[in-house]
Formats: structure tokens, C-alpha cells, sequence
């Protein structure tokens, strides 16, 4: 018999501490579904989503019930569309988002991640439509996701793209304006990009994926939370300690949901992520365990510190509750996300060259920051080679999610709603480096991407 | 397979009682019971086999939940391997 205290901790933490399914992912392949004939295309990627994707909501519904987990999100991620894009023109490609949308929306799942491209050594036909394409895809679908990987650690940083993609943010900034600029909320430049990974706006179903496969990732950044503070005064090693132990039960919940989900759908297992994903909710915040590990606000100065402490001790804590761990796994930063990201960057203590800082020690990058909607195009290229340089040379990835809120300055906010929540303004230095964006070409691998 | 129903809420008569009974209604078998009061406070865990029970083990969940919003208690069943699979290695 499971013991009380353990029983009533896990309802404490699913109750009071914001525990939850952040979401089941279900990775679809559309090879299959490639054709000469725009319309035919896009009724067989309609048809393949619908089929394969169809017991979805309700399983994920029935697991929730049965462990009294809540799972927030239930989403699909398919093959980058880039790949099946090559004979398409524009308005094709942006009819294959709009016929994803409405998959998602039949579905009743809230994204559906892939309409992206991976360039980071060069543009095919298909990526450049796509490419061209993202604007007006993002600002006439509302469930579509999309990402865009422009270097590798292997391939070094194909800067044409860097370029190419400042303008797309831009340009999707302005298409979706009279929404605070929300297109950008569903658009992600990637370096390293994982294959595997469920959560949005990055997840795509990557190219050595089976057939169909079922993700799931974690959140539990309020647990974590509340562990720290109950351990009271300890030094780091205890509290690393701490943090490992919570993250291994967190993770096993997900290895829990992850299985039964699979062999509901009959479908195969992937990865659980394990990344503390932080929402809006108050208690829910990555920047709150920063501060309850004892930092005045987040971003002062420790707070790269604790942060790598904090996703080092998440991984070894996660690892071994899962048989497969994969994704992204680490702590998210994203700013709009996050009630502690939002009021340190309200108040002055968060900046985004802290945030740049922050991303060189955990999982994905600069996420979910908004900036003034009258930033050059060159300077958001700028900041996007920055970060991306980062996860190069570190072998990780790193991602660039901005919002050029259009008619936005410093110390506005945007809202945008629901998970994704509401940023203030932040500065960017303003100061051109368009002449280097300008330069185009690659940026070679570094040495030690030579390893074999 | 088991489920393990907690009973949190304000002490009163025959509360195991309604909570045994919808158990019966439905093929659930009682196996162990823990139960303790703490100041007026009545605290419950039921341990439940299910592998005879006569619904789907979601909507028995629903017919806990109506029996304790009935009687202003918080009753939660939950299928035993969330916290098997928290708890044990």
C-alpha cells in the first residue's frame, strides 16, 4: 500500500504546486504523403494527420482522469514541410499551413508544430518557399507552429539565413500587428535543433523518426520551487540534492504518462523531455526557484550560476526516472512565460544580455522576449547570430523566439494571451551591426565539431 | 490493479460509510483502509482492487467527485501507479 505521506505529497504536488503534463506530443511522418499536386498534397497530409492523430485529445483526456494528472496540451509535430515543399509556389505552401490548421482544429489540439525548414548549410527549393512563405502562414493560421534551423554545431552558421530570417520576424511582426505581433510567438530560429522535441513552438517530427511517435513533456517548475524553500537553510550541495530528487519524481510521472499514452495509441514511445517548463501562473515560474535559492531578483548577478546548477541537477534527477530521455531537457527562460521572468524584467534586474548570458547554461534560448517593434531588422540578425553562436560552439541548441511588437517601445507590454502570457518592452542595444549581418555566406563549424 | 481514493474534509457520521457504499455499487473491492482525525479533520486513504469494477474506472473518478461535492468532503480517486511510479524505484 502506498504510504500516506507519499500519497498525500503527490496530491500536494499536483494540487498546490502546479505538477502537471505540460503535453503529449504526437510526432506524425508525412513522407508518404509528398506529391507533384499541391491539392493532393495537402489532402493527403489532411487525411494522414486526421487519421493517425484521431484518438488523441480523448486518450490524453482518459490518462488525465485515470492518474488525476492534468494534461495540459495535446499537440502533433510533423515533418519539417520544407521537405515535401519543393515542387510548391508560395500560396501553395501557405495553403498547407492553413490545411494543418484546420487538421489541428478537427483535432481539437491547440498546435501543431513542423512547418519549418533546416537550412543550416544551405537553402533548398522546398526551404526557400517555406521560408518565403511563414508570414502570411503564421498570420492566417492560429494553431500552426513553426521553426527554422539555421546552424549546427556540425555545419557551422549559414548567416544567408540568419539574414533572411530577421526579415521574416520582422515581416511577421508587421502581417499579425493588431495581435501584439503573435505570429512571432509561434516562430523559432534554432541551432542544433532536436528532432524529438514536444514542445512548441519548436517540435517537428524529424527525419529518423518512426512512422508515428508519442513525446511527452514534463513541467513542474512550482515542485522544484517548493522543495527548495522547504529544505530551508543548506548549502548547494544539499540543495542540489533537493533538486534531483524532485526532479526524478516529476519525470517519473511524465515515463508514466509517456507509456500509457503509447500503448493506448498503440503507437511508439520516444522520449520523455525534461524540461521545467514554466507558465504564467503565479507558482509556476523558473525565476522564482533562481530567487528562492537565494537570489534578491532574476537576473542579478549568480543568476547564470544558480541557473546552471539548477538545470545540471533537473537532467541528473531526470535521467534515470525515463528510459528514453530526449528533447530539449533543461529549464526554459522564456520571459512572456514566466511571472518571475516578467516582473524582473519589468523592474530592471532581467536584461536581455543577462538573458543571452543565461542561455549559454540552459536549455533552448532567448524565448518569448519582446522587443521594440521599430528594431532594425540587421540588429534582430544580430541577435540571433549571437545566441546561435552560443549553441555552436557549445554543442547545444539555442533558439531565438522575439517579438518586434509593432507600435511597442521600451517598457510597454504586449499580451498575448493564455500559455503564452505578456511581456514587457525590453531595450536592445542600439547600435547597427548590419554591415556584418550584410556579409552573408557561412560561418565555418568549429574545430571541435571534428571529432571522428 | 488498485486505486487509491483520499477522503479530505470536515469530521462527520458515516463518512467510510457512503464511501464503502459507492465502492460496492460499483465492484470495487476494499483492501486496506488508513484513517485519521485531526483536529475535526477527517484525512482517508482507500486502497481499492478495480479489476472487477462494473464502469469505466474514469467515470467511477466522476462518481467520487459527486459524492464528496454532496458532502463538502474532497474525494479523489486516482489509479495507484502515479504514486507507485513517484515513489518507488
Amino acid at each position: 500500500m502506498p504510504n500516506l505521506n507519499d500519497v498525500f505529497e503527490t496530491i500536494n504536488m499536483i494540487r498546490e504546486e502546479c505538477l502537471d503534463i505540460r503535453t503529449i506530443t504526437m510526432g506524425i511522418s508525412l513522407f508518404d504523403c509528398a506529391s507533384e499536386d499541391p491539392n493532393r498534397l495537402c489532402n493527403r497530409v489532411y487525411d494522414k494527420i486526421m487519421t493517425r492523430a484521431r484518438n488523441l485529445v480523448e486518450v490524453g483526456n482518459e490518462i488525465e482522469k485515470t492518474y488525476g494528472i492534468p494534461i495540459i496540451n495535446k499537440r502533433v509535430s510533423v515533418t519539417p514541410v520544407s521537405l515535401l515543399a519543393g515542387n510548391l509556389n508560395r500560396d501553395d505552401a501557405v495553403r498547407l499551413a492553413q490545411t494543418l490548421d484546420r487538421a489541428a482544429h478537427e483535432l481539437g489540439i491547440n498546435f501543431i508544430g513542423g512547418y519549418g525548414a533546416l537550412v543550416q548549410k544551405g537553402f533548398s527549393a522546398g526551404a526557400r518557399v517555406l521560408i518565403d512563405a511563414i508570414p502570411e502562414a503564421l498570420s492566417s493560421t492560429q494553431c500552426v507552429c513553426s521553426s527554422v534551423n539555421v546552424a549546427s554545431t556540425k555545419a557551422g552558421i549559414n548567416m544567408d539565413a540568419v539574414a533572411e530570417m530577421g526579415r521574416i520576424i520582422k515581416q511577421t511582426a508587421r502581417l499579425t500587428a493588431g495581435q501584439g505581433s503573435i505570429g512571432c510567438a509561434k516562430l523559432v530560429v534554432f541551432a542544433n535543433v532536436p528532432e524529438d522535441n514536444p514542445f512548441m513552438a519548436g517540435a517537428f517530427h524529424g527525419m529518423g523518426e518512426p512512422e508515428t511517435v508519442i513525446n511527452v513533456g514534463v513541467s513542474g517548475p512550482g515542485v522544484v520551487a517548493s522543495a527548495i524553500r522547504r529544505a530551508g537553510v543548506c548549502n548547494l550541495t544539499e540543495l542540489a540534492e533537493t533538486i534531483k530528487q524532485t526532479a526524478f519524481k516529476i519525470t517519473r510521472v511524465g515515463q508514466l504518462v509517456a507509456r500509457e499514452a503509447a500503448n493506448r495509441l498503440n503507437t511508439p514511445f520516444g522520449i520523455v523531455d525534461l524540461s521545467l517548463a514554466p507558465t504564467p501562473a503565479i507558482g509556476d515560474s523558473v525565476a522564482y526557484i533562481l530567487e528562492s535559492m537565494g537570489l534578491e531578483k532574476c537576473g542579478c548577478h549568480g543568476t547564470t550560476a544558480a541557473l546552471a546548477m539548477l538545470n545540471d541537477a533537473v537532467k541528473k534527477g531526470g535521467v534515470m526516472a525515463s528510459s528514453h530521455v530526449g528533447g530539449l531537457s533543461g529549464a526554459f527562460i522564456p520571459v512572456s512565460e514566466d511571472a518571475g521572468m516578467i516582473e524582473a524584467a519589468k523592474c530592471g534586474a532581467l536584461t536581455l544580455e543577462k538573458l543571452e548570458a543565461m542561455t549559454a547554461v540552459c536549455s533552448v534560448g532567448l524565448d518569448m522576449i519582446a522587443v521594440p517593434g521599430d528594431t532594425d531588422e540587421a540588429v534582430i540578425s544580430g541577435i540571433i547570430a549571437d545566441e546561435i553562436s552560443i549553441g555552436v560552439v557549445n554543442t547545444k541548441t539555442t533558439a531565438v523566439r522575439l517579438i518586434p511588437a509593432v507600435g511597442k517601445k521600451v517598457g510597454d507590454m504586449v499580451s498575448f494571451g493564455g500559455l503564452l502570457g505578456e511581456a514587457p518592452v525590453m531595450a536592445v542595444n542600439p547600435h547597427s551591426p548590419a554591415s556584418f549581418i550584410a556579409r552573408g555566406g557561412r560561418i565555418p563549424a568549429p574545430i571541435h565539431s571534428l571529432k571522428n | 490493479m488498485k486505486t487509491v481514493i483520499t477522503v479530505v474534509g470536515r469530521d462527520s457520521v458515516g463518512i467510510i460509510a457512503k464511501v464503502s457504499s459507492v465502492c460496492a455499487t460499483f465492484g470495487v473491492n476494499i483492501l486496506d483502509i488508513s484513517q485519521t482525525v485531526i483536529s475535526e479533520y477527517f484525512t482517508m486513504i482507500m486502497i481499492g482492487d478495480i479489476d472487477n469494477i462494473t464502469i469505466p474506472f474514469t467515470r467511477f473518478v466522476d462518481e467520487m467527485a459527486k459524492l464528496g461535492q454532496e458532502n463538502s468532503l474532497e474525494i479523489h480517486a486516482m489509479h495507484e501507479d502515479i504514486f507507485n511510479s513517484m515513489h518507488r524505484i
